[in-house]
Order: C-alpha cells, then sequence, then structure tokens
C-alpha cells in the first residue's frame, strides 16, 4: 500500500510538473526550428472575413516557394485582434507579422511596439514606388496598407423611384431632398441612417466626416486639429439639418455598423454611406434589394476631387521579432503585383499595389463601379495615423450626440472637440 | 482510534536521521499537493493585482518606457473626473436596482416553483421557462435585447398596437431611458440565479414549522413574514451580497447595448475603466480606477464573508 500511494504521488508529482512545463511552453511563440526553418506569427482579422480556405492558399504559395519560412496564422475577428495587439504591444510580445488599422498605427509606433519598415524596405532594396500608400509616423513607414476598402454612397433605388426622386443625389442639398422624400414616402423608411455608437464610434470616421472629405475639406492644418473651420463647421451643420428634418433613422446615438447594414438590407432606409465589404453580405441576406453605389454628395457647386473616405488592411511588423528580413519578405510577398491583385479580389477590395489589378470577373458589376468612383476620386482618411485615433472619434460622438439632442450648439461642440483633440494632437 | 498510533510513532522518530527527513518530507506532502493551485492563484492573481496597484501610482505606464512614480496623482484625476463620478453613480443605480429586481422575481418565480396548488407537469414547464434567460450568453442576450428593443422592434410594435404608445420608444438611445433599458435587460438575464438558489433553500425549510404555524391560527402573509423570510435570511444575504459583486463587474451587456452611451448615461465603472485603458491608453488611470473598484468591491465582499461566518 505505501509502495503503490508513494507512486501515485510520483505519478501526481510528474503530472504536475508535466503540466506546468506545458503550460510554461505553451506561452511562447514559434521560434526557430533545429533545421533553420523559420516560423512567422501573424496575427491579423483578415482571415476571419475572407471565404473559408482561401487566405490560407494565399499562405501556402508562400511557403511552398520559401520552404525554410512557415508562417502561422493567428485569425480572430477585429475587435479580438485589436486587443490582442494591444495587450501583445504593452507586453513586448507582439506576433512577428500584425495586421494593423490605420488608427492604431500612431500608438504602437509610439510605444515602439511595431518597427520603422522605411530601413527594412532599403535594407531588401524594395521598390516602394509600386505602394499606394504608406502610413508614416515622424516621416518614418510603419504600415503598409494590403487591401484597402472605400466606403461610397450606398441608394436603394426602389425606395428612391417610390420616392418619386429621379436620380441619385450629387450634391447635399439634392440628398436631403431625396432623404426628406424617402422619409415621407410611408412606413418607418427613413432617408439615412447615422450610427454614432460611442463603444466602436467609427461613424463619426465613415459617416460623418466622409460628408467634408467628399468636399474637398479637411479637419486637420498642418497637422493639427482645425474643427472650427468653416468646412467642419458646415458638414456638422449639415448633419443637424438631415436630424433637423427628421430624416435619419431613429435610435442613431447607441447604433452600431451591423445595425446600419442591416436596416438598409430591410429596406428601412433608403440611403446610407458604408464599406463596399458589405455588398456581398447585403445580396446574400436579401437578393432581391435593388440597389446602387455612388459617389458621397458634395456641397453645392463643388467641382473638384472628391476624397471617398477607406479602411485598409494595412500591415506591420513587430519591432520585438527576431526574424525581420524574414517578415519583410513576407510583407513583400503580400504586396506583390500577383498576389496583391488575388487578394484584393477575395477580400472585394482595392489593392494596396498601385500596379495590381483586381479581377472584376467573377464579381458584382457594383465593384467596378465603385472603382471607377476611387479611381475618380482620391482614398481620404484623416484618422489614418493619428494618435488615440478612436477616442478622438468617440469625443467627437459625444459631442456631436449634444448637438443633435439639443444640448449644444454646433460652435460649441466644435469648439469643445477642437480642445479635446489639441490635447491629445500635440 | 487507528489515527494516534501513527502520531506516536512520528513524536518519537526525530532521534534518528532518516526517520527525520521522512517526516519532513510527509510534512511537506500536503504543500506539494497544493503547490499548483497556489502557483496558479499567485501567477494569475496575486502578480496581476499587485501590478496594477503598482501601475496605478506612476504615470504613463506600458505606452512608454521609462514611466515615473506619480504618487496619488492618479487617484486625484479620476475620482475629480466628472465621468468617473457619473459612472460610479449609474453603476450604483444598475447594481442595486438589479440585485432588488433580482432578488423579488427570483423569491416570486421560486415560491411559485415550490407551490403545492401546482402539479408537477406544469411545474417542470415553468422551470424551463423561467430558467431560460439564463441558458443565453451574454452577447446572444445583448443581441436579442438590440433587436427587441430597436426604435422599429417588436416591444414598439406591441405597445404601440396596444395603443400604450405612440411613437416608437428609443429604449437604448434615449439619454433619459437608456440606463433604466439595459437596468431591465440585466434584470431578465440574472434572475434566475436567484429563483434557483431560493427554490433550494425553500425546500430545505421543514414542513413541521409551516405546520405548526398554521395550528397557532396564522394567515399565508404571516407564514410568510415569520417563517418564510427567516429561514431564507442567510440565503437572501449571500445571494444579494454576491449578486452586487457580480452585478458591479457587468461589462460585456453593457458594451454590447449601449457601449456607455449615450451621452455617459449608461456608463459605469467597468466600461470607464474599459475606455480609459484601451482607447485613451491611460493604463494608469486605468489601473486606479480599477484599483478603487476592487476596494468598493472588498467592502462587498467583507459583508459576505461576514455573512458567511455567522452562517
Amino acid at each position: 500500500m505505501l509502495f503503490r500511494a508513494t507512486r501515485l504521488k510520483r505519478l501526481i508529482g510528474a503530472v504536475t510538473a508535466a503540466t506546468m512545463v506545458t503550460f510554461v511552453a505553451a506561452c511562447g511563440s514559434g521560434e526557430d526550428a533545429s533545421d533553420g526553418t523559420v516560423t512567422l506569427e501573424f496575427a491579423q482579422w483578415w482571415g476571419a472575413e475572407l471565404p473559408a480556405g482561401e487566405f490560407d492558399k494565399i499562405i501556402n504559395d508562400f511557403t511552398t516557394e520559401n520552404p525554410n519560412i512557415k508562417v502561422k496564422l493567428l485569425s480572430a475577428p477585429y475587435a479580438s485582434t485589436k486587443q490582442q495587439l494591444l495587450t501583445g504591444a504593452a507586453s513586448k510580445t507582439l506576433p512577428d507579422v500584425v495586421g494593423l488599422d490605420g488608427a492604431w498605427v500612431n500608438d504602437f509606433a509610439k510605444q515602439g511596439a511595431i518597427t520603422d519598415l522605411s530601413k527594412l524596405m532599403t535594407d531588401a532594396n524594395y521598390d516602394a514606388s509600386e505602394l499606394a500608400s504608406q502610413v508614416q509616423v515622424d516621416g518614418k513607414t510603419y504600415m503598409i496598407p494590403v487591401v484597402n476598402f472605400v466606403y461610397p454612397l450606398f441608394v436603394n433605388k426602389d425606395l428612391l423611384t417610390k420616392a418619386g426622386v429621379p436620380s441619385t443625389p450629387t450634391t447635399r442639398t439634392e440628398f436631403l431632398d431625396a432623404a426628406k422624400k424617402i422619409s415621407a414616402s410611408g412606413g418607418d423608411v427613413k432617408g439615412w441612417v447615422l450610427p454614432l455608437d460611442t463603444a466602436v464610434p467609427n461613424g463619426v470616421q465613415n459617416d460623418v466626416m466622409s460628408w467634408l472629405w467628399a468636399s474637398g475639406g479637411s479637419m486637420l492644418a498642418d497637422g493639427k486639429p482645425n474643427l472650427t473651420s468653416a468646412p467642419v463647421k458646415s458638414t456638422i451643420e449639415y448633419v443637424k439639418s438631415l436630424n433637423d428634418a427628421g430624416v435619419i433613422a431613429p435610435g442613431s446615438l447607441t447604433m452600431k455598423e451591423q445595425d446600419k447594414v442591416e436596416k438598409f438590407t430591410n429596406g428601412q432606409v433608403g440611403m446610407m454611406i458604408d464599406s463596399l465589404a458589405h455588398i456581398n453580405l447585403i445580396k446574400k441576406n436579401k437578393p432581391d434589394l435593388n440597389f446602387e453605389v455612388a459617389a458621397l454628395p458634395a456641397e453645392d457647386g463643388f467641382t473638384g476631387q472628391r476624397g471617398i473616405p477607406y479602411a485598409s488592411w494595412g500591415i506591420g511588423i513587430s519591432n520585438s521579432t527576431k526574424h525581420k528580413a524574414e517578415a519583410f519578405k513576407f510583407v513583400s510577398y503580400l504586396m506583390s503585383q500577383q498576389t496583391n491583385a488575388k487578394l484584393s479580389t477575395i477580400a472585394n477590395g482595392f489593392p494596396g499595389n498601385k500596379t495590381a489589378e483586381p479581377d472584376f470577373g467573377n464579381s458584382d458589376p457594383l465593384f467596378k463601379t465603385a472603382f471607377d468612383i476611387y479611381q475618380q476620386g482620391y482614398p481620404a482618411n484623416e484618422f489614418v495615423g493619428l494618435p488615440k485615433s478612436e477616442d478622438l472619434m468617440r469625443s467627437f460622438a459625444e459631442q456631436l450626440q449634444l448637438v443633435l439632442t439639443g444640448k449644444s450648439s454646433v460652435d460649441d461642440a466644435l469648439a469643445k472637440s477642437q480642445e479635446n483633440w489639441s490635447s491629445v494632437i500635440e | 482510534m487507528t489515527l494516534t498510533a501513527p502520531e506516536t510513532s512520528t513524536r518519537a522518530a526525530p532521534a534518528v536521521p532518516g526517520r527525520s527527513r521522512s517526516t519532513l518530507a510527509r510534512r511537506l506532502v500536503p504543500y506539494g499537493y497544493l503547490s499548483p493551485t497556489v502557483l496558479l492563484i499567485v501567477v494569475l492573481m496575486v502578480v496581476p493585482i499587485v501590478m496594477v496597484i503598482g501601475y496605478s501610482f506612476r504615470d504613463n505606464v506600458i505606452v512608454q518606457e521609462n514611466s515615473v512614480f506619480a504618487g496619488f496623482a492618479n487617484y486625484t484625476k479620476v475620482l475629480t473626473d466628472e465621468s468617473f463620478l457619473a459612472a460610479l453613480k449609474n453603476t450604483g443605480v444598475f447594481i442595486s436596482v438589479s440585485t432588488l429586481a433580482h432578488l423579488v422575481l427570483g423569491l416570486t418565480f421560486a415560491m411559485m416553483l415550490n407551490s403545492p396548488l401546482l402539479g408537477g407537469v406544469t411545474k417542470a414547464i415553468f422551470r424551463i421557462v423561467y430558467i431560460l434567460p439564463w441558458l443565453f450568453t451574454i452577447a446572444v442576450i445583448a443581441v436579442i435585447w438590440r433587436l427587441l428593443l430597436d426604435p422599429a422592434g417588436v416591444v414598439n410594435h406591441v405597445l404601440q398596437t396596444l395603443g400604450l404608445i405612440q411613437e416608437g420608444v428609443n429604449w437604448f438611445s434615449d439619454p433619459g431611458m437608456a440606463l433604466w433599458a439595459v437596468t431591465f435587460v440585466n434584470i431578465w438575464a440574472g434572475y434566475p440565479f436567484f429563483m434557483i438558489s431560493l427554490l433550494a433553500a425553500l425546500q430545505g425549510i421543514p414542513n413541521d414549522l409551516y405546520e405548526a404555524a398554521a395550528v397557532d391560527g396564522t394567515n399565508w402573509f404571516q407564514r410568510f413574514f415569520h417563517v418564510t423570510l427567516p429561514q431564507l435570511r442567510p440565503v437572501i444575504i449571500s445571494m444579494a451580497v454576491l449578486d452586487l459583486i457580480w452585478t458591479s463587474h457587468q461589462f460585456a451587456l453593457i458594451w454590447m447595448t449601449t457601449g456607455g452611451g449615450p451621452l455617459n448615461a449608461t456608463e459605469m465603472l467597468s466600461t470607464f475603466t474599459y475606455k480609459q485603458a484601451f482607447s485613451e491608453y491611460e493604463f494608469a488611470t486605468a489601473s486606479a480606477a480599477a484599483v478603487i473598484v476592487l476596494l468598493l468591491t472588498m467592502v462587498l465582499a467583507f459583508f459576505y464573508v461576514r455573512s458567511q461566518r455567522e452562517r
């Protein structure tokens, strides 16, 4: 009995020790194998948004070409990826390669969590002229946009026709008129939808500031906040006029982006500003919805180039990785003409490589229309590269909420926002 | 009796060095068994708590390489922040109303299910119906209620059809309504736990007490206030304190329904702390807010432990 008890204790001890070792070992990331193979960890949300298995094929092509490099995909939804990267950046344990949103870059760069890609490009003799854009902080590139998703105006053609609006609005006045007519056409239908939820406050970027950019305006001057300028004031007054006219779907103050898409899909709103990436989702959920995409309406009489808001799947490299050269090789592969075109096509986005042409052969014709809009205007998103950009959006959303609920004037709200932003953007 | 024999032999042992080692090893065995748990508690609880307390006394932690000691500056900043004070007030309303409603609803339903007036099949059906909210995860609950309470949702449609309201109510997006809407959803999600616990406690009350009370000529209310409630008191106190603690930590439901808005109407201590950390990257003030929440929770935990000791 004593022998068996001792053996049991030893067994428990061994199991405990093994568990601990496994636990500790599991905390480590991919390292060099004894045969010289390098494993790169790549954390991103892209895999979760692409058709199943498609991203794996692109990665497999890379590992076939580079047998000494393995890529371990850490795919999670956008919000989870953001939190994972935030904690990784704080603890200096970022995966080797990271998917980035332009809104995160400044903070990660300032923390020293992501590396200067300009240096890696020089070291690798990389031709950066092919890149459509680069996100820089203090003159150094920290993120390369791999795929861009634009945010055009989505219009429900049936609701427009029913309301007696002859054509898609191209100016602010036409838009207000169309929104009023749609809202008056009966039922619970409204002309426009504005998500201003403060948990994920990107409505400020996509649905509010987009009006400013579409008329060639800017919320910054020399990199500093310029929220009290006439173009910004005109934009917020316009949004207020839409609210005062009762053409915005109710529930704005806590509405999220997915609610916006759902309301448009269900025919509860006639127009919305949204990511092109949602076309497939809308068509899947409501195949018979008759809608089109168009350039965002601009101020009356505006004849210049229209800025069109965009969001990117950006890529960066951890500052703490031991395999920067291999990581950049992988980045170069994703940015190569052929791979970038392929990735953009399956993602329904526009390529980050200027020479890559997405294949519209099997795509919805709306993508081709959107591509034309994209090429006629310019991608505009002034939140990219700003510090604490989500916080900037949230504080602006709160001031806008005060305006829409009649608790603040436009001037006071913009002055307060200017003050808030100035304390962040120094 | 047989247990005393080895102890006697142990006491006689120290004279022999080999046996001394054996005794020491035997004494260490329990600690060996405890060590994995202790290690996990230290790694997963003690170290993070100590780190957060440490962060709360420094400035620019995590986001900058060289943070500096800041004394109580972060606490002063948090405690004078209007948003924090609003969050404190909202959290107070949210947890007290939720706990009270959980208790009343849980007790009502538990007494219904314990009633001899209902048959076995009826009780089983109601038991399933009443416990349903407990089976959903918070994410599902948030999605369900966002749809139901949408301005164009089912609730408004039903109320309008019944003529109770003229226009759709913005339950979550009206600053005057949002706190009550999220509190209602939290009540709906949390009462089954009270119900199950109180049902178990009700079934443990000896029938003799009710029979004796009946012989004394008491009515239903007298039996409820003088037999049922005193018998349930320890369970009610424990449950109420636990619920106050759990509800004060509620984050997911708030975040997924209102995000703390509109206009901070549903900002709680949890959402305030999250925004400080993951939106403003002010990890030092977030840590100070977290420590304040920890202290408030410890007050509740003190009462819980005391009620447990009394039992």
